[in-house]
């Protein structure tokens, strides 16, 4: 399972403070919108504890009252005062409530074209994994990753999203809300994280047998080391190989995997599947599916059906396990 | 010319004699003999057949009761789907059940929840409710709610069966494309197909019912008399009317996509997934209020009962509900929050959502100002009630909170939104629903249900409830998507999962103490009182032990609370003082008001016992069902016999001229007995379902245009267009064709038979002609090669089975008219099809307009 590092959490502010600290603890989570580390998710993040708050209020009015009616002042009581609730628990109550709501909820509705500071990141939905794209600021092609995503803490990153087959929704819950995406259509969403971190995104919109493992990673990193991850992606993969991985490299052109995967600076091309060029340094495997140990790479490489239901990718079962494991150390060292 | 029955003056129809009745005339005792005498022809009129003939029952009494009790066994069919649900995603990484076998289940728990339970729950309630209510002895087209039932049976069974063969559709009860369309197998077509044949049903009981509302009220009861339940009848009943078409016309396009690839929501030929998601939300918003209203309206009637007062705000909760009815129609979008429209419309849809919890509001207090202002005295229906407010305000404010936009966008598809929509449809459908169960047994079924067992199943199901879903909220925050079969450890979902697992347990075990209160043996249990709660409304003047009837007499209304407020009129009612005390010549009868102030108006006759409505449900079944395995040939011939049962069954039952003109209805008072135009009901069942084809046409005609406005290339440059000289031709023959219809309905009525017949004739002849014509405009087109021939072949086939549709009407009215069914004096089928053709004419040229003028202009 890949393991969320541990973060220090944007605690939600004023109101939060009140409740207790396991109702807070329960709001961890590397999947959390109630654990924000960016702007986006810590605007929805106290807009949620305020309408909590007033939810719990009016609740326990509407019921208190009705418990008042039913069980302790059961007498009938004069018809006038009857005429002032509908209107004024009907009416003016929720007049007042939505208004107010309508208002601040709307004017921090976020521009999801808004601009940003200069990257943009492509994504398209695939069935069930990420095409990653990152286009820096004047950029004339793009550094292509595929399943997870790295964005540059302090700064708005624009997503434009896009899907191949049928719709997915692409969904950080502590950076920010969702936007789903379509094929032949493009959306956008933009995110501003602050905390650096590592955070689980997932497919939100459902998308078929495998939508439940369509996750990933957003890696939320300083500018400069950001920077530096970004020029190092970009490029051939490495070719200084152990012999384990070059075994690997002989049994992957063997198998034809270059059919699907493309390794850059190799004769491997493939569009269909991810973009392995780097795969060794993602943190996980599979689309969020699996850890990133040998094991964890033997395992999807011969038993991707059972991982992964109804997954494009066939399971090379008929490897034997030590050209899985060779396999596996090629594809692991492509850092 | 043959003017041999024009000679006849036309016979009077207006009503003759005293009305209303003085009260000298009600005080008149009714001699012993007399009404015993009365009571023994009505009871063999009305009596349900025996034995297996029992089946053949059209009654309101015995079909909703069917019809309820087959609501029921389908909702708890989807309850089991649910815990089978709960116990895969107990725990983390479970292989309980395939992700495959997974996405059915839950596709199925909601599509059955919805198409199966919810919406036929209301009819099934109401077709069994209403007539009591309204003192009337049956719905107005007894054979319609029977065939309604038996395919709601049979499309239900099959719908529900196909998971035991692994091919239930899975792509969630939205069926989104492209995943629903492209997705293998034949599980999107079942849910296309089975659902439409349901929602067709549906479309049926809700025209039955909002005549039945409209038309079959005693006399006296003007609209603002008539209790709550009627009024939340008519609302929904309109809401059904308007709201299904536009999915019924979604799932034509889909399944036109499935069977024949024409590429609608397929964006690689320019069609637009986003279309599927505006019909399937402009229907689906409605619905949850559709489901959500019948159950306030059971409320309206518990309520004034439980506080022992007449309603509060009468007029503030109708014009409540209806304000619901039309505000959720402007709320669509809101489930479509996060597919990238444009702010203004986030704005907009997030400003109406919020609107709507005004007149719901409003309604939820005028409830509590009764209260307030009554003497409160607690039953076992309040106590469901009281669960229903709990667990209805909870569903309420969350769905506040996701009227607001940018919360929506993180809580969307997650199980936020299970939790909520769980809260609003338990407490705005079950905990109701069940409150009126108990309130109504004692009707429904002359026994009392258990009050030691209605607590415990209260109190099981009221905290295996919270305990189920409240902590999904939390689930749902911490990021846990709907819809997925499995998930890791370590994200904070495992315990909350497993709790939430176990509440659904304990809401089991309450439905299944539930479901054995209503089902064990009652046989040894003493009848209960006739009026066990002391409510105030017509139906509990209901005769203990059960009569089929419905009601000895149809009272004359005054006031809200007859019970209460008439003193006197349930021993009237029982001694036949009122109208229609008697079944003289044997034959069913009810008693047919105005809309607005229920002056009497016809003695209709209802029709009895029948197989032609399992002929005709099982043939249309047969039409809807092989197409899901490619069998279109049998499907075509169902088709045909479907139609020819519907037909010999109009034929045989329907608007036959009577024996007599008019007959003595009591008090003085003599009706005709046959009617035809706005005073029929069935023009008004033809001008409501009308209605709704008319708006299943509209949102077609809404796909052209969305996709005219959402692309650039639309239709493309240089594609090949609808052929102008004969779509012109279509247009001229259909509107010749309406013209004849009418000049056929005129002549008719003066006399000119001959005439008429050769009008009708010309009538069939030109629609045939106008639909040939049509089809011949299109059949260069490749509907196959791009959204643009394809929306206009949609449209044209539209237009092409609604011309066969009048040919064969104008045929059946030129055969009764040969037949001496149709006479000058008897035309309510023509001026029923003369209503059609108006709807007909104006959807035709509106096509034409469409096909030939509108791609050449834009």
């Amino acid at each position: 399972m890949p393991r969320s590092k541990a973060r220090a959490a944007a605690r939600p502010k004023a109101l939060s403070a009140a409740l207790t600290l396991p109702l807070l603890a329960g709001c961890e989570g590397a999947q959390s919108a109630l654990a924000p580390a960016g702007e986006d998710a810590a605007v929805l993040a106290t807009l949620f504890w305020v309408m909590l708050s007033g939810a719990v209020v009016l609740f326990l009015a509407m019921n208190g009252l009705f418990f008042y009616l039913t069980r302790i002042r059961v007498q009938a009581q004069s018809e006038t005062v009857a005429r002032w609730l509908i209107v004024g628990g009907g009416i003016v109550l929720p007049f007042v409530v939505i208004s107010a709501l309508l208002v601040w909820g709307l004017s921090i509705l976020p521009d999801h074209r808004q601009a940003g500071d200069g990257l943009r990141i492509r994504v398209t939905g695939e069935q069930w994994w990420w095409r990653v794209e990152y286009w820096p600021e004047g950029a004339t092609e793009p550094v292509i990753s595929a399943n997870e995503i790295r964005l540059p803490a302090g700064q708005r990153t624009e997503l434009i999203l896009d899907s191949a087959h049928v719709i997915h929704s692409f969904w950080i819950p502590a950076l920010g809300g969702k936007m789903d995406m379509f094929p032949g259509r493009e959306t956008f969403l933009s995110l501003r994280p602050t905390q650096p971190g590592t955070y689980r995104g997932q497919c939100a919109e459902f998308c078929g047998a495998s939508h439940a493992w369509m996750a990933f990673e957003a890696h939320v990193m300083a500018p400069e080391a950001f920077d530096d991850w970004l020029a190092a992606q970009a490029g051939p993969a490495q070719t200084a190989l152990s012999d384990a991985a070059r075994r690997g490299a002989g049994i992957f052109t063997r198998e034809g995997c270059g059919a699907c995967h493309t390794i850059r600076g190799t004769e491997h091309i493939g569009v269909v599947g991810p973009d392995l060029t780097r795969v060794g340094s993602r943190t996980t495997l599979g689309a969020g599916r699996l850890g990133v140990s040998l094991d964890a790479y033997r395992a999807w490489i011969t038993h991707t059906g059972d991982l992964k239901p109804e997954v494009e990718m066939p399971a090379y079962d008929h490897l034997s396990e030590a050209e899985a494991t060779d396999l596996a150390q090629y594809l692991r060292g492509l850092e | 010319m043959s003017a041999d029955k024009a000679a006849l003056p036309p016979p009077d129809r207006r009503p003759l004699g005293p009305y209303p009745p003085t009260p000298e005339m009600l005080a008149e005792p009714v001699p012993e003999a007399l009404q015993r005498a009365q009571a023994d022809r009505l009871r063999a009129a009305w009596r349900t057949p025996k034995g297996w003939r029992y089946w053949t029952a059209v009654n309101n009494t015995e079909v909703g009761k069917w019809y309820c009790l087959t609501a029921l066994a389908f909702m708890l069919c989807a309850g089991v789907m649910a815990l089978i649900i709960r116990l895969q995603l107990a725990v983390p990484d479970n292989d309980l059940v395939s992700s495959d076998r997974f996405s059915q289940l839950f596709t199925l728990h909601g599509s059955a929840m919805m198409f199966l339970f919810a919406v036929p729950m209301f009819e099934a309630i109401s077709i069994l409710l209403l007539p009591g209510m309204l003192g009337a002895r049956d719905m107005p087209f007894p054979r319609l709610s029977a065939f309604g039932y038996w395919c709601f049976l049979i499309g239900g069974t099959f719908v529900l069966v196909s998971i035991l063969f692994d091919i239930a559709p899975r792509a969630g009860w939205f069926m989104y494309p492209p995943l629903a369309t492209q997705d293998e197998g034949p599980g999107s077509d079942i849910w296309l197909l089975g659902l439409s044949f349901i929602e067709i049903a549906s479309i049926a009981a809700a025209v039955e019912l909002i005549v039945g509302a409209l038309k079959c009220r005693p006399p006296g009861m003007r609209v603002n008399m008539m209790p709550l339940y009627a009024w939340y009848v008519l609302v929904v009943g309109g809401m059904i009317l308007f709201a299904f078409p536009p999915l019924i016309a979604g799932d034509f396009l889909f399944e036109l996509e499935r069977s024949l690839d024409w590429p609608f929501f397929d964006p690689t030929r320019g069609g637009d997934p986003m279309l599927w998601q505006h019909l399937f939300w402009i229907f689906g918003h409605p619905e949850v209020y559709i489901v959500f209203l019948p159950s306030i309206a059971i409320a309206a009637m518990v309520i004034p009962t439980v506080a022992r007062r007449p309603i509060v705000g009468y007029s503030w909760i109708v014009l409540s509900a209806v304000g619901v009815g039309f505000l959720s129609f402007g709320l669509w979008v809101h489930h479509m929050f996060t597919t990238g429209l444009p702010s203004i419309s986030l704005g907009f849809f997030s400003a109406a959502s919020q609107a709507v919890v005004i007149p719901t509001g409003i309604q939820l207090f005028a409830f509590l100002a009764t209260l307030l202002v009554g003497r409160v005295t607690m039953n076992l229906p309040m106590l469901w009630i009281a669960g229903a407010l709990a667990v209805f305000t909870l569903g309420g404010l969350t769905g506040v909170m996701l009227a607001i936009a940018p919360f929506d966008f993180q809580v969307h598809d997650t199980y936020f939104i299970v939790a909520h929509l769980h809260y609003t449809l338990f407490g705005g459908m079950i905990f109701p629903v069940i409150a009126g169960v108990y309130y109504f047994f004692p009707f429904i079924s002359k026994k009392m249900l258990s009050e030691r067992l209605g607590r415990w199943s209260f109190w099981l199901i009221f905290t295996g409830f919270n305990i189920c879903f409240l902590p999904m909220h939390l689930t749902g925050l911490l990021g846990m998507p709907r819809r997925i079969y499995t998930y890791p450890t370590g994200l904070g979902w495992d315990w909350l999962n497993l709790i939430s697992t176990v509440g659904a347990f304990i809401i089991a075990a309450g439905f299944l103490v539930f479901v054995w209160d209503l089902l064990r043996p009652k046989g040894k249990q003493p009848q209960p009182p006739r009026n066990p709660w002391q409510a105030g409304t017509l139906e509990w003047s209901h005769d203990i032990p059960e009569e089929a009837w419905g009601v000895r007499s149809i009272p004359h209304v005054t006031t809200r609370y007859p019970l209460w407020e008439q003193p006197g009129i349930l021993e009237r009612m029982d001694a036949g003082r009122y109208y229609l005390p008697d079944a003289e010549e044997g034959r069913r009868e009810t008693l047919i008001t105005s809309v607005i102030d229920a002056r009497p108006l016809q003695v209709q006759r209802v029709t009895g016992p029948s197989w032609i409505t399992h002929v005709a449900a099982a043939f249309t079944g047969g039409c809807f069902i092989f197409p899901t395995f490619g069998y279109y040939w049998p499907a075509v011939v169902c088709g045909v016999f479907a139609g020819m049962a519907i037909l010999y069954w109009l034929w045989t039952a329907t608007a036959r001229p009577p024996e007599a003109e008019r007959k003595d209805v009591g008090l003085g008072l003599s009706l005709p007995t046959y009617v035809s135009g706005p005073d029929s009901v069935g023009w008004w069942a033809m001008w409501i379902t009308m209605l709704g084809d008319a708006t299943a046409f509209a949102s077609i005609i809404f796909g052209f245009f969305f996709y005219w406005t959402a692309q650039d290339d639309f239709p493309p440059d240089g594609a090949l267009h609808a052929g102008a000289g004969e779509t012109a031709l279509a247009a001229l023959a259909l509107a010749a064709a309406w013209g004849l219809v009418l000049l056929a309905r005129r002549w008719n009525r003066h006399g000119a038979v001959t005439a008429a017949r050769l009008a009708l004739a010309g009538a069939a002849l030109t629609a045939a002609t106008g639909g040939g014509a049509l089809a011949l405009a299109v059949w260069p087109l490749d509907p196959t090669s791009h959204v643009y021939p394809a929306v206009i072949c949609a449209i044209a086939l539209w237009i092409c089975v609604h011309a066969a549709l009048a040919v064969v009407m104008h045929l059946y009215c030129l055969a009764g008219s040969f037949a001496g069914k149709l006479t000058p004096h008897h035309d309510a089928d023509l001026c029923n099809v003369a209503l059609f053709s108006h709807f007909f004419v104006l959807s035709s040229l509106v096509a034409c307009a469409v096909i030939g003028l509108a791609p050449r202009l834009i």
